[in-house]
């Protein structure tokens, strides 16, 4: 099948090359990075992890996005969702893919990345998280490309693989509740140090992973021959309305927990966030931002009208994806680094260098995703004739 | 007086198995091995169970008594000074009461002493550590005598214990520190970077009988010894004074002592 992602059209091409320009000027400057050390980022003593991470955990929701449309199909038989859940794979493929690498490009000593398999330490979350992470991948691309294969061959795809299939279910669960365990069982970081953290992690994945969905739908009924379906868009929609919600109100349960019970450990970085904290104040527009846009992405996409107008059901989408970007990328990591353990303000701002390493590292992942896509609709418009 | 006959016991019962094993050894480990230098402590090592310090802080007024100690530390211990505060690495160092103590203990109407008073912290070696549990790779683990170490040639830099620290007590090399030091100790490893960092309590000290540096350096103003023997300095001094430590509530179970 890998013939249909070498041939293409031009703008294809034109596409891929950009995205390997990203992918170079990445690499370039994590050269860079390799040779001077993680001091060409921002982070610091207090904030010892930053926009990698930050981006890393917010990929892992959009891998685990990827669940809400395979649960529906192979678990309710939801069929409509047939021509999609290939397309939530390999988005989830490309995604741990990006994860992976912010994870690398995050170690200090990426080279002896190895030592957490020579040395297995089962009561380290990051040992478990390297599981289920790379677990995961290998799950979809077994799925993913049998499936696909299947389909092209016009047969049903090999019973192994309902197993499979049933397992990548909690699996996906799994990679974000662990991710979020990384963070929330860590003593004296009350930002995190909150049992629903793991709960608000997959909402925002529920919401952000399908509206990315959503939008590449859209784009691909545009460029190719294959439509997803408009009907299967809509109802992804309301999958992405009522995860936004559902984050929202466990962002409010935050909030009350914290405030009403006056505990300044909890208080303190919300506050940091969005108000400041002794006149420290990087984040307070872009928190502001992330809330104006989940409500927008909440009027437009509850409300039948505008969820079924094309215009705004991108609106609201977009809206919806950088709302939760901002919210788990950039508050949630530097959230609860400020105030640092002693009670002292120390802000974390990102680098133009490490942005551009994640530029790259995004880069890897579109050009992953592309082809990917590229070899599914080939498939499908081929089976389609 | 319990501990002190649970001791002697297990004493006992490790001679009385030493006795025994030592005539297979002695068959089993000959020649080959024989004259070979051996690797390991010492005959001069210091032993606990848990070793602790415990910190006088009314007999430190100013910077000027905490300074030598930082300094000692620092120097030995080869720690770089940058001038970038985002590079910073430090293993021990001075702040205030409030900083030292934020969030588990009043920094309200404090007595003018206290407030401005330097508190040195360091890393706790504490006995329940969060850093050991978060490390993916073993290269932060306890020693039987209650140290936290670090193993720098193993560490991948992935920082995952400076987030389970609730004291901030580790630092990460965010560049090589070779070249900002002003002096190298030589018996003592310089870090790459990409690793983390932080006090060990001298356990290479230790090794060779000798008290950590910044207590030497603190000239009887800290007691250091191990917390579960009766005999030792630091256990008669949280004995006979009223301590502190930071953050109890956490149950991380800090092995440094503040007397204020
Ligand atoms: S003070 Fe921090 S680094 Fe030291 S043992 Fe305790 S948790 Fe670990
Ligand atoms: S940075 Fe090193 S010591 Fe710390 S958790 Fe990672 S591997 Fe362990
Ligand atoms: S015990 Fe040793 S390593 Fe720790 S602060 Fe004191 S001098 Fe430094």
């Amino acid at each position: 099948m890998l013939e249909f992602a070498v041939k293409g059209s031009k703008r294809y091409y034109g596409w891929m090359i950009f995205l390997l320009g990203l992918v170079g000027v990445g690499f370039l400057v994590y050269l860079r990075q390799l040779d001077v050390g993680l001091g060409i980022t921002g982070m610091n003593r207090d904030v010892s992890w930053g926009f990698y991470i930050a981006n890393f955990t917010f990929l892992v929701g959009v891998a685990a996005g990827g669940v809400m449309v395979v649960l529906p199909y192979y678990l309710h038989d939801y069929k409509a969702y047939g021509k999609v859940t290939i397309l939530g794979e390999f988005l989830a493929i490309a995604a741990v893919v990006m994860c992976i690498t912010f994870i690398l490009v995050d170690l200090g000593q990426p080279m002896r990345v190895l030592n957490v398999l020579l040395y297995p330490t089962p009561n380290s979350v990051l040992f478990w998280d390297t599981i289920v992470l790379n677990g995961y991948l290998l799950l979809n691309l077994i799925i993913g490309w049998n499936v696909l294969e299947a389909e092209r061959n016009g047969v049903h795809y090999q019973g192994w693989l309902k197993p499979l299939i049933y397992l990548s279910i909690p699996w996906a669960i799994s990679i974000h509740t662990v991710t979020a365990y990384l963070y929330c069982g860590l003593p004296g970081r009350g930002f995190w140090l909150t049992a629903i953290l793991a709960p608000r992690f997959l909402s925002s994945a529920f919401a952000s992973g399908p509206a990315l969905l959503i939008l590449l739908c859209l784009i691909i009924r545009r460029v190719s021959n294959f439509d997803p379906g408009w009907k299967q868009i809509q109802s992804l929609a309301v999958t992405v309305a009522y995860a936004i919600c559902v984050n929202v109100f466990f962002f409010l349960c935050e909030v009350f927990v914290a405030f009403y019970s006056q505990i300044p450990e909890h208080m303190d970085h919300i506050k940091y966030l969005f108000v400041g904290l002794h006149g420290h104040g990087a984040y307070v527009p872009w928190m502001w931002a992330a809330m104006a846009l989940m409500v927008l992405g909440i009027i437009l996409l509850v409300n039948p009208v505008t969820r079924k107008t094309e215009g705004t059901l991108i609106v609201g989408c977009l809206a919806v994806f950088f709302g939760c970007w901002i919210d788990k990328g950039l508050g949630m990591i530097s959230g609860g680094f400020v105030p640092n353990p002693l009670h002292e303000v120390n802000e974390y701002i990102p680098t133009l260098l490490e942005g551009l390493i994640t530029i790259g590292v995004y880069g890897l992942g579109f050009f992953v995703l592309t082809v990917l896509y590229k070899i599914a609709i080939g498939v499908k418009e081929e089976v389609r004739a | 007086m319990d501990i002190r006959r649970r001791r002697v016991l297990q004493l006992l019962g490790l001679s009385a198995a030493a006795l025994t094993v030592k005539p297979v050894y002695d068959a089993l480990a000959a020649d080959p091995a024989a004259g070979r230098p051996r690797v390991g402590p010492g005959r001069e090592q210091l032993k606990a169970k848990q070793w602790a310090m415990v910190i006088d802080t009314r007999r430190f007024a100013s910077e000027a008594d905490v300074e030598p100690l930082i300094e000692a530390c620092h120097r030995i211990h080869n720690v770089p000074h940058f001038e970038l505060k985002r590079w910073e690495i430090k293993w021990i160092w001075a702040t205030e009461y409030k900083h030292a103590f934020s969030g588990t203990s009043s920094d309200r109407f404090l007595a003018d002493a206290v407030e401005k008073r330097p508190f040195l912290v360091l890393c706790n070696q504490c006995e329940n550590p969060p850093c050991v549990r978060a490390c993916p790779t073993k290269a932060t683990f306890k020693r039987e005598d209650g140290i936290v170490m670090m193993d720098f040639h193993r560490c991948i830099g992935c920082r995952f214990c400076m987030a389970a620290c609730p004291f901030g007590a580790r630092s990460f090399n965010y560049t090589d520190p070779r070249p900002y030091l002003k002096h190298t100790n030589k018996l003592f490893p310089t870090r790459m970077k990409g690793v983390v960092e932080k006090c060990s309590f001298c356990a290479e000290r230790l090794a060779e009988g000798k008290r950590p540096a910044c207590v030497e350096a603190a000239g009887g103003k800290i007691a250091f010894g191990d917390l579960y023997d009766p005999a030792s300095e630091a256990h008669q001094w949280v004995r006979k004074n009223y301590t502190l430590r930071r953050k109890v509530n956490l149950g991380t179970e800090p092995a440094v002592y503040y007397i204020v």
